[in-house]
């Protein structure tokens, strides 16, 4: 392997891998609050994905505009997509979880649950043309909702340019923007958690729901506010996503969904940091894993990991928790 | 089984005792700094009702959690039977005869009580995959044998008229015996009782005194967990006291009574004090 | 202290349903009735009955699909429903007992097909007890994750190994041999009225290409053997063992039932039946490819298993047949199939998290529920405080 590939590898490993810890925040919160798995995390991905398509398109983004309004239209999209990602982890939450809560139903049904949720999210986007042909919507819409199964593609409107270059390797602005906003954006949900009123309230929940009811925390509030910061992160996690790879489907959220889990098992699951690590440990694994072993078999090394994980160090290079390491 | 000896006079007299089913022998248990156990030892003589209190917090379920095998000592180490525990599974250490009873309720509940004590009888059975498919000799015979311990021990229990139904639809105290019935069904050498009579009526106690005075004299070594003073002075034939990880105490029931250590630790605590541990 | 308990002990109100009026036949009766509902099943595809029939694609080949949904429902009903381990890689042992018969049967060799047949459930269960061995320890959630991994990796290792054709698939996959005895006329409906249709005829077991009932007729066999086995074993020592361990695995375990061998040999069992319905595709199809392994596969047969009411193998046969009929039967809303599936898992999951058919268990507990309930509504009125030693 000659140098410059290796700094390739590692370098779209960092990038990959920044996008993993940020979609593995979701996981992460939630398991932390509820320890459950949210199964429909993935779709929350998937419909951040399609809100970013979709506002790019409806604001005529291309490539070759002015870099300032590309900017601007790169920031729109993104609120777009955090607000209809946590939209739906909120809608996640109401339909598949806060009924099986208030009954106590064992984790399996709640895993259930979210498999069924998680299919009907992902199936009313890959139906999106008949439904909206129900609605007589399917001739105005046509342009967002046609070729329903297929791959859709993310017109980024800021051109990507060589910034510099380490030995023969060239380092695109694109690649920087991405690491560097995630990496931003998982700061900043950690200082949050960390310092905030409702971050304590997170924090309080996670290690012991009982006390934190004694002490006046509102259960349902906080669980409502970790699926909400999941979903936002997520949907972040889905611009990025774009801007790296440049397409999505309504199935894209099924194997990025396991790799961004396996990202949060790897950190240790329920721990923020953890989740950044456990991305950035996955990405790297995963190129350096698909430059040995051929590119075919990138999913394969991502799949034996979290497996290996959960065999031998089920708690994570950083231990489970939420803030804090517990006993 | 032996003929039922419903021998209620039994407790004032001192009795003979077999060697040492179990000893524990300076057994310390750490929990990260917090010491649960500190350099525990006792034994447990063949054939005696074997008492162990202390108050609150005094470490009397962690010890016995020790003894059967759920939690592993720090140092020092627990015999059973003349063969140490060791790192045997939970499982095995039924098989060597040690069963036990939670101190909250854990039976399972969507089976029926029949086969919640067939669950235990099974513990000594062998028939598997190959032998229950084609309903060999030894699959008809165990199955026969364990539906007549079964039988005999929910009769034992009385339980005999709730055989057939689901251990979540009995009352409280069916549940606590069958519990009792279940570990018996494991043939142990020695059963465990972790508080059998929390929550439970005067009328109610009385009767678990008489139900346990039982057991032992078909030949069963007990060791009873217990709060409430009162049923453990009339029913035990020796009693341990802990307190805070410590044994302060080792003796006869009108030792105990009257042994200054027992009375210091207990000090404000009401001897009518039946209820279960809060919090 | 279980006096208040005997008096409050109902006399059962004289409902005499279904179940106990069948509970009640003498059994050569009860054996009569099974083989006369047995025979009925086997002739289904050729009585091709009006409204069960499908218009628009092959009943007897329908039939054989829901057959081999029904086998593998019932396999993961020995993992999920039983044992209580959520397997959500079960395709990967179907997709293991496929291949096998199509690289020894076709690709690298000319086994015999009993002999493929009984490589193939060797080496789906030897695949089960290696994934299992290591992966039984970790928790229920993760285990969920760690098969859905396993049956990924499945996949895509068929996917990308050259020696068993990378995705271009096998085919040439040996059928069952024939026996070629006679021919079996069908019926063909005009409204409601019957005749006999001599043009299209089964001939008695020859597997070939068009004709799907007689592999329909050699799945439902096999259907018939692997319940009595699930019957005979259910009620033994091993389904005692699973039920406890699936009830409280710590109880279990100290009341002397290794829990962990256990729970392995259900996850053996559960890939030996899996092994075994991935053969019989295999065979009836003629080809296999990697894409006809996609974990979604794996998701229809955790919907066939949890819709039908885990843990009761009526109610997963009929779970089977919701996913694997209803979308042939109605061919018209099969693209919805995965959404329908998908708010069915939701409803059940939050409203009937039993199944449709649950567990006779689960039916008694709650009947008597209901009974208590209604006792104590009864016993406030008329001031009939229950007994003191309730706490809950």
């Amino acid at each position: 392997m000659s140098l410059e590939t290796f700094i390739d590898l590692t370098f779209t490993g960092l990038v990959v891998g920044a996008i993993y810890g940020l979609f593995a925040l979701g996981y992460t919160l939630v398991y932390g609050v509820l320890r459950l798995i949210n199964f429909a995390h993935s779709e929350v991905f998937m419909w951040g994905s399609f809100a970013a398509v979709w506002v790019m398109m409806l604001l005529g983004g291309r490539t070759g505009m002015g870099v300032l309004p590309a900017i601007g239209l790169l920031l729109v999209a993104l609120v777009a997509a955090m607000l209809v990602s946590g939209g739906v982890a909120l809608v996640v939450e109401r339909l598949a979880y806060r009924r099986l809560r208030a009954k106590n139903a064992p984790p399996l049904v709640a895993l259930i649950s979210a498999i069924g949720m998680s299919f009907v999210l992902s199936e009313v986007m890959g139906l999106r043309d008949r439904i909206a042909g129900w609605v007589g919507l399917r001739e105005p819409l046509a342009p967002y909702v046609e070729k329903a199964r297929e791959n859709v593609s993310f017109v980024n409107p800021l051109q990507s340019v060589t910034l510099f270059s380490i030995s023969g390797f060239q380092v695109r602005s694109t690649q920087v923007i991405v690491l560097v906003a995630a990496i931003v954006m998982m700061v900043g949900l950690d200082q949050f958690v960390r310092r905030s009123r409702l971050g304590r309230g997170v924090r309080a929940v996670s290690q012991d729901p009982e006390a934190a009811a004694l002490m006046g925390v509102d259960k349902n509030r906080v669980i409502q506010l970790t699926f909400l910061l999941g979903g936002l992160m997520a949907g972040a996690a889905a611009v990025l996503y774009l801007m790296h790879i440049g397409v999505t489907k309504f199935n894209v959220g099924f194997i990025l969904g396991i790799k961004a889990f396996t990202a949060a098992v790897l950190g240790g699951i329920g721990n923020i940091r953890g989740a950044l690590l456990g991305g950035l440990v996955l990405g790297l694994a995963e190129n350096y894993g698909s430059n040995i072993f051929g590119s075919n078999w990138k999913d394969v090394v991502s799949f034996l990991l979290l497996v290996l994980v959960l065999l031998f160090r089920p708690t994570g290079i950083l231990g489970e928790s939420l803030g804090k390491a517990r006993a | 089984m032996p003929e039922l000896t419903t021998d209620d006079t039994s407790t004032g007299a001192p009795r003979e005792f077999g060697p040492p089913l179990l000893s524990m022998e300076a057994v310390t248990l750490r929990f990260g700094g917090v010491v649960a156990l500190n350099d525990v030892s006792f034994d447990i003589r063949q054939g005696e009702i074997l008492g162990l209190i202390g108050p609150n917090g005094a470490g009397k379920t962690t010890c016995f959690n020790a003894l059967t095998g759920v939690y592993q000592p720090t140092s020092g180490q627990v015999v059973f039977d003349g063969r140490p525990l060791g790192n045997r599974k939970r499982y095995q250490i039924n098989r060597l005869g040690i069963a036990r009873t939670f101190q909250n309720i854990r039976l399972f509940q969507n089976m029926t009580a029949r086969e919640n004590v067939l669950v235990g009888a099974d513990s000594h059975h062998r028939a598997g995959v190959v032998n229950s498919l084609f309903r060999l000799p030894l699959h008809r015979r165990e199955t026969a044998d364990g539906n007549r311990l079964a039988d005999e021990l929910l009769d034992l229990m009385d339980l005999g008229h709730r055989s057939e139904d689901l251990a979540r639809n009995l009352s409280y105290g069916e549940q606590r015996r069958l519990e009792i019935a279940r570990a018996l069904a494991t043939k142990p050498k020695l059963l465990c009782l972790d508080e059998p009579a929390a929550g439970f009526n005067p009328v109610e106690k009385q009767r678990l005194m008489d139900l346990i005075r039982r057991v032992r004299d078909l030949g069963n070594t007990v060791l009873l967990i217990e709060h409430d003073m009162r049923l453990v002075m009339g029913v035990t034939d020796r009693i341990v006291v802990l307190e805070f990880g410590k044994k302060i105490a080792d003796g006869l029931p009108s030792e105990i009574r009257n042994d200054p250590a027992v009375i210091a630790a207990y000090l404000g605590v009401d001897d009518e004090t039946d209820e279960e541990e809060t919090p | 202290m279980s006096t208040s308990a005997t008096s409050a002990r109902p006399t059962r109100p004289a409902r005499r349903g279904l179940g106990d009026r069948w509970a009640a036949l003498p059994k050569p009766a009860k054996i009569v009735v099974w083989v006369l509902v047995a025979l009925l099943v086997y002739a289904l595809p050729l009585l091709n009955p009006p409204i069960l029939s499908t218009p628009d694609s092959d009943f007897g080949s329908v039939m054989f699909t829901v057959a081999s949904y029904a086998l593998v429902a019932l396999g993961l009903n020995i993992v999920l429903g039983y044992a209580g381990l959520l397997d959500l890689g079960y395709v990967g042992f179907y997709a293991i007992g496929a291949y096998t018969v199509a690289v020894f049967g076709s690709l690298h060799g000319k086994v015999p097909f009993v002999l493929l047949i009984v490589l193939a459930v060797c080496i789906s269960t030897a695949s089960g007890l290696l994934l299992g061995a290591p992966t039984l320890r970790v928790r229920g959630d993760y285990l969920a994750i760690v098969t859905l991994g396993f049956g990924e990796i499945v996949r895509l290792v068929f996917l990308n190994t050259e020696w068993l054709n990378a995705a271009r698939g096998i085919t040439n996959v040996p059928r069952p041999p024939s026996l070629d005895l006679f021919d079996v006329p069908q019926l063909q409906w005009s409204g409601f009225t019957a005749t006999v249709d001599l043009g299209t005829q089964s001939t008695f077991l020859k597997f070939g290409l068009l004709d799907g009932i007689p592999y329909y007729w050699l799945a439902l066999t096999v259907i018939i053997v692997v319940l009595v086995a699930d019957v005979l074993l259910q009620a033994s020592r091993v389904g005692r063992a699973w039920e406890a361990t699936r009830e409280d695995e710590e109880a279990a375990e100290l009341n002397g039932v290794p829990t962990f061998r256990y729970k392995l040999l259900a996850f053996a069992m559960g890939a030996f039946i899996g092994g075994l319905s991935g053969a019989l595709y295999a065979a009836r199809t003629g080809v296999v490819n990697p894409e006809t392994f996609i974990i979604q596969l794996s998701m229809l047969f955790l919907a066939a298993v949890v819709i039908g009411g885990q843990g009761n193998r009526w109610g997963v046969l009929l779970g089977a047949v919701v996913v694997a009929y209803l979308p042939e039967r109605f061919r018209e809303f099969a693209e919805f199939r995965v959404l329908a599936f998908g708010l069915l898992l939701l409803a059940l999951a939050n409203f009937r998290p039993q199944g449709l058919l649950p567990p006779r268990r689960a039916r008694r507990a709650k009947a008597a529920a209901q009974e208590l309930e209604e006792l104590e509504h009864s016993g406030a009125a008329s001031g009939d405080t229950k007994e003191g030693g309730i706490r809950a």
